[in-house]
């Protein structure tokens, strides 16, 4: 562990040397602790590593150090999250819909407003992806082979009772079609499904159109079409009522102080507006989002009514259950 | 070859003390029992922001095979393998160092890992983007038999009591459930515990299992621990190099494997390993002595293990899909460096991708001579050390590095505790091996197995899923080949002209 520590130590002394940053605010003072629920490589990570090169320019020159704290698809690290030390230096990466869906669903070992998020960042749309060489070019063309061969159309995507497995559902109910979901361990296995044609296609993310060529998105579920896949239409453009995706984001343990609170979210905020950072985040297929500390509450509120509506569809919760919850 | 071009980019003195730096940093990281490849790249990781992009991958790329090797270290010298690759140099690493032959079989698993680093990396230089295509020709199914082919070392792991063995790994088994199952997202065997709902972290299962069952032996015995040689005797590398030359053939097929296992994303070293070793012994004239202290034991997992690495970046450079787990990190900070993986890669970002194999290949030559350094140091230094050190410091690894993997003391605990296990089930003969293999391929099987059940559901075609696909079938019949071959191996050898040896007698496993 020592050892560790004189890497990071020599690490922050070369780019505290490199970006010699403006000192504008007190906050952060020393190296910030950033703990991602999940395992390195996965789009949480990438973006989180995104976030640690640009950090040091928006935050007096200290570095944001990541770790790793997997477990339970993240609920392993959420439900730890309020025992952390209350100074702001350790936060912690959230998602939406996980951290309300998870709670809904199970025990999780906390609740949704235990995780107090400052900011989220940006988010992933859903999106139906095929291999190249597949035989549908729209989204009409799949929906038209699923009706005439109910349950022979195979998705697959990351994990069960998951976003993608959420989209999925939304797009059987939406077109009036049955398809079966084929749940994998992660985008990246789910992927090598896609793209081996093992699978029809899959329910997942923009960013597999983005960073693998060797697929075709036939939609994608944000309100506009995105920049970095043009000829994607969009789930409402197809007629089909659905904006849904991944939204990744920052929060706090419980006892941060405000000001501090603040803070967290305004950096992040900085970072966001950074040029290179959002050059390199919209190439990647994310799509940048603002939600700040004060659109928070709303935000939340917004997210749980609508994944409420659609766990009960899916019969994941009893609507009298989701009262007691509630 | 304009591509040779990218040679002598890579041969800059920066690169050359990157890739030296990082095969130091990783070997050091992986030796230390508990401390794995992943977290070694992971940590190392935005030292690499500020670099070059090939100078990044270099090092990313050093540092990883580097701690691939390093593993072997804890694993012949103490028993307990530094990083998961090196379970298997355990069987016959250990018994050799415990015999008083250390020096020779670090040295034995420096060559290896160097002829393993080599044959990945040169398919990684030569055959990437066809052999990307086999990793996409492995679908759930495929997954679901290579895990069984996998359980059917059972057979070869369980050192004599073939149902013990059964019961061990059925135990595996059943610890690989726990958790939130992936295919289905049901809470399995947590007890109500939150805390449990991660699951078993595998890495930190088996330094429980592996390391403090010995810890306890060491405590409990008034032996030395190894037993100490009268002269010093070098490296031994004249010796090691006539054992690499008699067992070449072992040498390039577990080479072989050991790529091809890194091709497959989700599979790993742990499992190149083993299978190469099961295969070694399976195909070796004295398969008897395997796991008395073998050197063709060593030699098989260690080539194995480092040929994951270049097998490993083929489709994770290729694809953008991860083979391993530290080249899942190591496409994170490609993506940071804003490099689009994919097979323009290998055309229009050449300069990029070709520097940086060449710069595995050097990483992957440095080795030997670091390797034979930092080996014969740590042999010195571990048979020297009295058990009052040893014991306590490997204690405190343990601890500290089942933590660290996932900031976690939920994984302290059951590390501790299924070690605890372990030593109670070793008295009585049931050994960690078949259990790890239950831990480490339930998970596998299992969502292979339903992956493939909704695919073939869906297209009524349960039967053709399973046993229709070309790629499969050739499992299926490795599988019958392994379960069989002691059956079969004398009768083969009664129908050829009499044979310099005997027939062997049925070993013990063919019940």
């Amino acid at each position: 562990m020592e050892s560790f520590r004189t890497f990071w130590g020599a690490t922050s002394l070369a780019a505290a040397l490199l970006v010699a940053g403006p000192a504008l605010a007190e906050y952060p003072e020393k190296p910030v602790t950033y703990i991602i629920p999940f395992g390195p490589g996965g789009e949480s990570d990438i973006t989180a590593r995104m976030q640690q090169e640009a950090f040091p320019k928006h935050a007096n020159g200290q570095q944001l150090i990541i770790q790793y704290k997997p477990g339970g698809g993240g609920s392993q690290a959420w439900s730890q999250i309020n025992s952390l030390p209350s100074d702001g230096y350790t936060i912690m990466g959230t998602n939406v819909p996980h951290t309300i869906l998870q709670p809904m669903i199970t025990d999780a070992g906390y609740e949704t407003d235990d995780v107090n998020a400052v900011h989220y960042f940006h988010y992933t749309p859903d999106a139906v992806v095929v291999p190249k060489d597949s035989q549908f070019q729209t989204l009409q063309d799949l929906i038209d082979y699923a009706k005439e061969r109910p349950g022979e159309v195979t998705f697959a995507g990351s994990g069960s009772n998951s976003a993608n497995h959420l989209m999925q559902q939304q797009l059987d109910k939406l077109a009036g079609i049955t398809t079966t979901y084929v749940p994998f361990k992660g985008t990246g296995a789910a992927v090598q499904a896609i793209m081996g044609n093992q699978t029809t296609g899959g329910a997942t993310y923009s960013t597999v159109g983005v960073n693998y060529p060797e697929t075709r998105v036939l939609a994608v579920a944000a309100e506009d079409r995105l920049p970095s896949l043009p000829d994607a239409p969009t789930f409402k453009e197809l007629g089909l009522d659905w904006v849904g995706g991944a939204y990744r984001g920052v929060a706090v343990p419980a006892g941060v102080p405000d000001d501090i609170k603040r803070q967290v979210s305004e950096i992040i905020a900085q970072i966001n507006a950074d040029p290179t950072f959002r050059q390199k985040m919209e190439d990647g297929g994310f799509v940048l989002s603002d939600i700040t500390l004060d659109k928070m509450p709303e935000f939340i509120d917004e997210q749980k009514a609508k994944y409420r509506e659609i766990a009960e569809d899916m019969g994941l919760v009893k609507p009298a259950q989701a009262e007691a919850a509630q | 070859m304009e591509r040779l071009g990218y040679l002598f980019d890579a041969l800059t003195p920066l690169n050359i003390a990157l890739a030296w730096s990082g095969v130091v940093a990783g070997t050091i990281i992986g030796a230390l029992p508990g401390l794995s490849a992943t977290m070694a790249v992971a940590v190392l990781v935005p030292i690499t922001f500020a670099m070059e992009p090939a100078s990044g991958l270099i090092m990313l790329g050093a540092i990883y095979t580097g701690a691939i090797y390093g593993g072997a270290f804890a694993a012949i010298l103490v028993n307990t393998p530094g990083t998961p690759s090196a379970i298997a140099t355990t069987f016959d690493g250990f018994p050799m160092a415990k015999r008083g032959d250390g020096d020779l079989a670090v040295t034995l698993a420096t060559i290896a890992s160097v002829v393993g680093g080599l044959v990945g990396a040169l398919a990684l230089l030569l055959l990437a983007p066809p052999l990307a295509r086999v990793a996409l020709a492995f679908g759930p199914v495929e997954y679901f038999w290579l895990a069984i082919l996998g359980l059917t070392l059972i057979a070869a792991l369980s050192e004599g009591d073939l149902l013990k063995g059964l019961i061990g790994a059925c135990f595996g088994l059943l610890l690989s459930m726990m958790g939130v199952a992936v295919v289905g997202g049901d809470v399995r065997f947590t007890a109500g515990l939150p805390q449990l709902i991660g699951g078993v972290e595998v890495v930190s299962a088996l330094i429980g299992l592996y390391c403090i069952p010995v810890l306890i032996d060491m405590v409990a015995t008034p032996k030395a621990h190894l037993k100490v040689g009268t002269t010093p005797r070098g490296f031994r590398l004249r010796e090691a190099m006539a054992l690499s030359w008699r067992y070449k053939f072992n040498l390039a097929r577990s080479s072989v494997i050991g790529t091809l296992v890194g091709i497959l994303p989700g599979a790993g070293g742990s499992i190149a390993g083993l299978v190469a070793y099961s295969e070694a012994r399976r195909t070796s004239k004295t398969s008897k002595k395997f796991g008395t202290g073998e050197p063709e034991g060593i030699m098989s997992t260690e080539s194995a293990n480092n040929a994951t690495v270049g097998g490993g970046f083929i489709p994770t450079l290729v694809l953008g899909i991860p083979g391993t787990p530290p080249d899942a990190v190591i496409l994170g900070a490609l993506l940071v460096q804003g490099i689009r993986t994919g097979p323009s890669l290998f055309t229009e970002q050449a300069s990029i991708s070709f520097t940086f194999i060449y710069g595995l290949l050097i990483a992957t030559v440095l080795m030997l001579p670091t390797g034979l350094l930092i080996g014969r140091y740590a042999y010195k230094s571990i048979v020297s050390l009295p058990k009052a050190v040893l014991v306590p410091t490997i204690a405190f690894m343990t601890v500290i590095g089942s933590y660290a993997i996932q900031n976690s003391g939920v994984d302290v605990v059951l590390m501790f505790g299924l070690g605890v296990l372990g030593w109670v089930l070793s008295r009585y003969g049931f050994k960690p091996s078949p259990i790890v293999l239950g831990l480490v391929l339930g998970q596998i099987a299992e969502q292979g197995f339903v992956q493939g059940w909704l695919i073939g559901g869906a297209t009524n075609n349960l039967m053709g899923m399973y046993f229709g696909r070309p790629i499969s079938l050739a499992i299926i019949a490795f599988i019958v080949l392994s379960l069989f071959y002691p059956l079969i191996a004398p009768r083969l050898k009664l129908g050829r002209p009499p044979a310099a040896k005997p027939p062997q007698e049925t070993p013990h496993h063919a019940e």
